[in-house]
């Protein structure tokens, strides 16, 4: 248990396993995600309601969901990185807040995408959409902060104060739907009692949400391999991995 | 398949703009998040190959004598070059 701990904040070795997980799960996560469009764009009938618009499902819910772990992901790294000190879990907060931004955006561009023909609108001041808002500002925040400050250990730990922080916002976003009224719907799929989605729209949602996560897990990883080149750029083991 | 032909598909009864444009930007984001830190990597290591190559300096926290031995290449290309 320990030593997997202590492998983890090894540099070479983190880049060696990264680089073999990717080897399998990033042609996975392709054909996952090629599977589950497909499958929801033309395998699935119509809501009975909303019609062909809600197609946007397929991608909005897992992008959403994932943006959502990513920042848990972020902020137990920033605190791994406050507590022990531990330069990876540093490499892991940056690597993961592009990823997550990216997410809460598409999150919130198909939400935008999708409301205009089942809300007439494409944006609304409530709850859901201005805390997932919040939530894409505050990956941003970490973004700008590393890049604002020269020294980058500095950097480092104001980040991982900013993404502590910002966790307040996650119970508010999942919260947001039953606390105030709100033009969003609350979630289909519960996991005590029973869904309130038809199976033959959960199963690829579900695929795609599973996919969704491996997407992030291989972002992640790629992202991490960057920033631990950068960081071990002047290492033995580095230089043996270029060649020289 | 649900619909009937592609005309059906691209026109989604009136919807096909909404659904289409999401699924073309989300596709084209997720694209670029893969894509970005895989030429990164590349970069990186093509830039760390050359700046060394150039600054024939030892690693850092290694001694000479290590860093030779494990490098078995360096011995024999260093004279040459």
């Amino acid at each position: 248990m320990w030593s997997f701990f202590h492998k983890l904040g090894s540099p070479p070795w983190l880049y060696r396993i990264s680089g073999s997980i990717l080897r399998w799960l990033l042609p996975l996560t392709l054909l996952g995600l090629a599977l589950g469009m497909t499958w929801g764009l033309f395998f699935t009938a119509p809501d009975f309601r909303q019609g062909n618009s809600y197609r946007i499902i397929y991608i909005h819910v897992p992008a959403a969901v994932v943006a959502l772990a990513g920042y848990y992901v972020m902020a137990t790294a920033g605190a791994v990185s406050l507590i022990w000190k531990m330069k990876m879990a540093d490499v892991a907060l940056r690597a993961a807040a592009p990823v997550g931004a990216a997410l809460t955006f598409v999150a919130l561009l198909t939400g935008a995408i999708w409301g205009k023909p089942t809300w007439g609108t494409w944006w609304v001041w409530d709850a859901r959409i201005t805390s997932m808002l919040i939530l894409l500002f505050l990956y941003l925040g970490v973004i700008a902060l590393y890049e604002a400050y020269d020294n980058k250990e500095a950097a480092g730990k104001a980040c991982a104060v900013l993404s502590l922080v910002g966790t307040v916002n996650i119970p508010i976003i999942y919260k947001s739907v039953d606390w105030w009224y709100s033009l969003h719907q609350p979630a289909s799929i519960k996991f005590t009692g029973p869904s309130s989605i038809d199976p033959s729209m959960l199963y690829p949602l579900l695929l795609l949400i599973i996919s969704f996560y491996a997407l992030f897990t291989c972002c992640l990883l790629m992202n991490m391999r960057v920033g631990i080149l950068q960081r071990e750029a002047r290492t033995k083991w580095v230089r043996k991995l270029v060649g020289l | 398949m649900y619909f009937d032909s592609f005309q059906a598909a691209m026109a989604m009864d009136g919807h096909g703009v909404f659904v289409w444009s999401a699924y073309g930007i989300s596709v084209l984001v997720l694209a670029l998040l893969l894509l970005r830190p895989w030429r990164q990597e590349r970069r990186v290591l093509r830039e760390l190959a050359t700046q060394w190559k150039r600054s024939n300096q030892p690693p850092r926290g290694t001694n000479h004598s290590q860093a030779n031995s494990g490098l078995s290449r360096e011995g024999s290309d260093a004279p040459g070059s």
